[in-house]
């Protein structure tokens, strides 16, 4: 909102200059966020609170520079010379009020034999300065008034007006009303309206009607300056869809007693502009007073909010200079019984007066004080959790990504909670007003924000990519919203294999197969550094989603539930998201790995006596896999056998089609003594035993 | 010739006959030689000393080697050549690296052990923390130091929290600013039952203040969502932590003095505070809270430029703030919140802002897609 200070220096003899003004007016709320061109044209561009329409004004902030300098505030001319005709009661025009609790007061006056023309350089000027366009002098005055004093007004052409009196009233069913903008609209009987005897010709205080508006032939004039509800102006505002300077001052409240002021001021300007004489006097129909009840004040509540050492008479001149009056109450001067000026519809509360002292008394006056406490500092249930899985995930070279929490309904449908394996029964949460198509849902997985973060990086020649994100999802889960906590990693084929650590390759065939089960592994391996931050034992298995390589991906469960799923990304996905490589995606349900808790740390003795290591050749079917074996070893009653773990696997060679051989190696300690070797030669035999009964076959 | 003299000084070196042919014997004798030989290569000081060293050990008439090809392996005894001769073999070959080596200004050893320290260093990809939660993180810790607890709330609301109970009426143009993203399919239930996406943490107040009596101290970090078209420094997601201190006598000066405690303690103690009034419908008086800017130290300039996060204005606004407004409370009046006896400051603040102007990142959609090249800068 554009303002010009000379304007506001019509109402207050300022001192200061333009700059000094700003910054001024700005410590006390009325924020001057710009300032520009210079002179006479310099214009402040405002922001004023919603809670503030008496300065979205001249006046209203003159008012506020007053009292700032506790300088005395001019009131704007009124009519400079008195109707010559006959008494308010002898109306010249009938105003009828059928809804006089949405309008409380109706002013009017008629100006008959004025002729329209442009509007006197001085007026046009200034509003051209506020980016107001110059239409005529009586339109102009209207718009005039509405920047110098805030309150909003309409005219008419009288002898448009059918049947000699106005009307405000409901719309009736199927009436239309086209506005001064040119479009029709059709009214409901829940639009207020201004109407004569026949038909609506206004909006009430948003827009009047098109086919009763000023033009070039109009001589006689009908002034409106009515007091709207603020609740129907907004309500029909954007029912309309129809934002005024007229509307927006309306539904934050104008001033309930500029009506006939404001009517004065139009008048004067058409008269002053294009002759013509008043008839009658001021017609103003009140229907129902809106005076603001006295506010009690008491000093001590002002000390006990604002703190420091205010006193009465401080208070006292403070909101003197405001505008409020003040009339001590009770013993001595401890209270006052505050009057609330007309044009201060937010002001109804103690809390709203101690609110004004403080602004006008300064808030860089109050001294900084820290309160005492004696609560005690809690910490989140999961805040260590949360640190844990974050420390590991950045320890493990993953770097922390935030999507956005929006994804499409396909996406939705595809990488639900329910295909995760997280939960069964939710349903997604859509948006009303969404963004776009693509952002209409509210996210069920974090895999979609990460699989489009790995693609921007792969198609910004970014080949190794390595992310990870916390964060909720949404959705509803039985009728209840509920926003589970995940994790999710992400990486590129090119960034797993590069971590893959310098020696530890386990299968040394040749082929694409063998280095998709290395990277595999390499991706397991930090899903496992993950989970082992939590307590239980972890288990996998191969019921993963769709969107997951069905042969190089895992389950991760722990005692039966679900905590995770990883694995390379379907070829679907892939080509459908364009990636080029293929990627690892892990997800998380940190709900269920919270429940888990930290992993508690036991001390296990050192072992003092000598390990000792064995090593088995041994050729399986592709059936048979490392946890069966693991299993069969482990199954074979030797307390001593410490690890059991493979060391070696190859594919093709010597090696028939449809097996493989595996290096494997157990180790052998106890606590008590130094191994002897005829000992673990008969522990290596029951391994070989339990591990030939799989189907192996041993080596030489 | 003094060169040669500082050599000759060292050069001390005999070989001696041999009786003990054992093969740790003769590994010590070895042992001995191969020191001595490697000594008198570091003490070389220039060509001379180079050329007397080299003939020295070398020379085929009467050099050391020849010595001890004739006194250990042409000495010994039969039975003990084989051993003999596998230990002078592998010394020649020794002492003929420590020689050939060996130049002017320091001792072949360390010439050849010498490496490019220069190179750069194997790294191991460590990641980075996101600069939203890195931020984030700071400004709770710098509350928890002051007895804030961390308190969290739904990011999918009802009217009721996100606006009813912060004193925002139904239908009351304050809700025009906030740009609400709504859930479809509400139009059922009662207003202030429907579904929306926080605008704000502040609903965390109310719902913080239902579940704990006073006195309180909370920080709220937390996702907040606006309809607002994502560009450089907008995006529908974003992220604010919201303070809130209830007690008895807890006055504006109290917001004021946590505020600059907390405001030094994230910006460093240099900066100063400017509290300007304000308008949000749950706080009353309300205040934007300003700091010196952090850029440009106040003074609006960068050099001969002009300082752009703060506009030249030297000012940068951080957080909006006030006293809780009485009819917030009466909300949760039954739970010990009853307005004549408590009262209590709010504060809220946009992480990401304060992540971009800290960092001093151009555009805040970085912080959301991911990009390695962007998130690594913060490791």
């Amino acid at each position: 909102m554009k303002l010009s200070p000379q304007w506001i220096r019509d109402f207050v003899d300022l001192a200061v200059d333009d700059r000094r003004l700003a910054e001024d007016l700005t410590n006390v709320g009325i924020s001057v966020e710009g300032i520009s061109g210079s002179g006479a044209d310099t214009v402040f561009e405002m922001e004023i609170g919603t809670n503030r329409p008496d300065a979205m004004n001249h006046y209203g902030v003159a008012r506020e520079a007053a009292a700032v300098y506790d300088l005395p505030l001019k009131q704007p001319s009124a009519l400079s010379r008195q109707p010559s005709a006959k008494p308010s009661h002898d109306a010249p025009f009938p105003i009828i009020v059928e809804e006089p609790e949405l309008c409380p007061r109706f002013s009017g006056r008629v100006i008959r034999g004025t002729r329209i023309k442009p509007s006197p350089d001085k007026v046009a000027r200034r509003l051209q300065l506020l980016d107001q366009r110059p239409i005529s002098n009586a339109v102009d005055a209207t718009n005039y008034v509405l920047w110098e004093i805030g309150k909003p007004t309409h005219v008419f052409d009288l002898d448009l007006l059918e049947g000699g009196k106005i009307v405000v009233r409901k719309a009736r069913a199927g009436e239309v009303l086209k506005t001064l903008d040119g479009v029709e609209r059709k009214l409901t009987t829940d639009d207020l309206v201004v109407c004569d005897a026949k038909k609506p010709v206004g909006l009430a205080g948003v827009m009047g009607g098109y086919d009763t508006m000023i033009t070039e032939k109009t001589r006689n004039i009908v002034i409106e300056s009515a007091w709207w509800d603020p609740a129907i102006i907004r309500k029909m505002s954007r029912r309309h869809a129809l934002h005024t300077d007229a509307s927006h001052r309306f539904e934050r409240g104008a001033d309930f007693e500029s009506t006939v002021l404001s009517c004065d001021l139009v008048a004067r300007m058409i008269l002053e502009s294009g002759g013509g004489e008043l008839v009658g006097g001021v017609v103003d129909v009140v229907s129902k007073r809106m005076d603001q009840a006295p506010v009690v004040l008491r000093v001590e509540e002002v000390r006990r909010i604002l703190g420091g050492s205010l006193d009465a008479g401080r208070v006292f001149h403070l909101l003197k200079r405001l505008g409020f009056e003040l009339i001590p109450e009770g013993q001595a001067d401890a209270r006052f019984r505050v009057h609330i000026p007309s044009w201060r519809l937010d002001v109804e509360r103690e809390i709203d007066l101690i609110e004004e002292i403080a602004r006008l008394h300064g808030y860089d006056k109050f001294e900084s004080t820290l309160p005492a406490y004696s609560g005690a500092v809690v910490e989140l249930p999961h805040a260590a959790m949360d640190a844990a899985f974050r420390q590991r995930a950045l320890a493990l070279g993953y770097d922390e990504a935030m999507s956005l929490t929006f994804i499409s309904h396909a996406d939705a449908e595809k990488f639900s909670s329910a295909a995760a394996g997280f939960s069964a029964s939710a349903k997604v949460l859509e948006l009303e007003n969404p963004l776009s198509e693509e952002a209409s849902v509210m996210r069920t997985s974090l895999v979609p924000g990460m699989l489009d973060m790995l693609a921007r990086n792969l198609n910004r020649d970014v080949p190794e990519a390595r992310l990870f994100e916390m964060g909720s999802v949404y959705e509803l889960s039985g009728g209840e919203r509920v926003e589970p906590r995940r994790a999710c990693l992400g990486a590129t084929a090119a960034a797993v294999k590069a971590l893959l650590p310098a020696g530890a390759t386990l299968d040394v065939s040749k082929g694409e197969q063998a280095a998709a089960a290395e990277a595999f592994r390499g991706f397991k391996g930090d899903v496992e550094s993950l989970l082992a931050a939590f307590a239980g034992d972890v288990s996998f298995d191969r019921e993963t989603a769709e969107h997951f390589h069905p042969g190089r991906s895992a389950r991760a469960l722990v005692n039966g539930a679900v905590v995770g799923q990883f694995g390379q990304v379907s070829s679907e996905v892939a080509a459908a998201r364009k990636l080029r490589q293929d990627v690892y995606i892990a997800e998380f349900d940190l709900e269920q790995l919270y429940a888990l808790g930290l992993r508690p740390v036991r001390f296990t003795p050192l072992g003092k006596y000598p390990a000792v290591e064995r090593d088995f050749s041994f050729v399986f079917s592709d059936e048979v896999s490392f946890e069966q074996m693991r299993r069969a070893a482990d199954g074979a009653g030797v307390v001593e056998l410490r690890a059991f773990r493979p060391v070696e696997i190859f594919r093709g060679g010597a090696i028939a089609a449809g097996k493989y051989s595996v290096l494997l190696r157990a180790k052998f300690q106890s606590d008590e003594r130094t191994l002897r070797e005829e000992e673990v030669a008969q522990w290596s035999g029951k391994i070989v035993a339990a591990l030939t009964g799989l189907g192996g076959t041993q080596r030489a | 010739m003094t060169s040669l003299c500082s050599w000759s000084r060292i050069v001390s070196y005999t070989v001696s006959k041999l009786t003990d042919y054992s093969a740790a014997a003769l590994e010590t004798v070895a042992g001995a030689c191969v020191s001595a030989c490697a000594a008198e290569a570091a003490e070389v000081r220039s060509e001379a000393d180079l050329k007397a060293f080299r003939d020295r050990w070398m020379a085929r008439k009467n050099g050391i080697l020849t010595q001890i090809n004739d006194l250990w392996l042409k000495g010994a005894p039969k039975e003990a050549k084989r051993e003999a001769g596998l230990h002078v073999n592998a010394l020649k070959t020794r002492i003929t690296e420590i020689v050939e080596g060996a130049h002017v200004g320091g001792g072949p050893s360390r010439a050849a052990e010498q490496v490019d320290i220069t190179l750069p260093g194997a790294r191991r990809a460590i990641g980075a923390e996101h600069p939203v939660i890195r931020t984030m993180h700071e400004i709770v810790g710098v509350f928890q130091k002051l007895g804030y607890s961390v308190a969290e709330g739904p990011v999918v609301e009802t009217d009721y929290y996100n606006f009813e109970a912060l004193n925002f009426p139904p239908n009351h143009p304050a809700r025009d600013t906030q740009d609400t993203l709504f859930i479809a399919g509400q139009e059922a239930k009662p207003q202030r039952e429907r579904l929306l996406l926080r605008t704000h943490t502040s609903p965390v107040q109310i719902r913080t203040m239902e579940k704990m009596r006073p006195p309180i101290r909370i920080v709220i970090p937390g996702t907040v969502h606006r309809n607002d078209p994502p560009d450089a420094s907008h995006s529908p997601m974003f992220h604010q932590i919201e303070g809130l201190a209830v007690d008895t006598n807890i006055t504006f000066g109290d917001l004021k003095g946590t505020l600059d405690h907390a405001m030094k303690a994230l910006f460093g103690s240099n900066v100063k505070t400017h509290f300007r009034p304000s308008f949000f419908p749950f706080t009353e008086p309300s205040a934007e809270l300003y700091v010196t800017c952090f850029i440009c130290g106040g003074s609006g300039k960068r050099g001969s430029d002009p300082c752009r996060p703060c506009k030249q204005t030297g000012w940068i606004e951080v957080l909006g703030c006030g006293m809780v407004d009485p009819n917030v409370f009466e909300f949760v009046k039954d739970n010990g919140y009853d307005p004549k006896k408590v009262s209590g400051f709010a504060f809220g603040m946009g992480v990401d802002r304060l992540a971009l102007l800290k960092y001093g990142v151009d555009d805040l959609q970085y912080f959301f897609q991911g990009d390695v090249r962007f998130l690594e800068q913060f490791g």
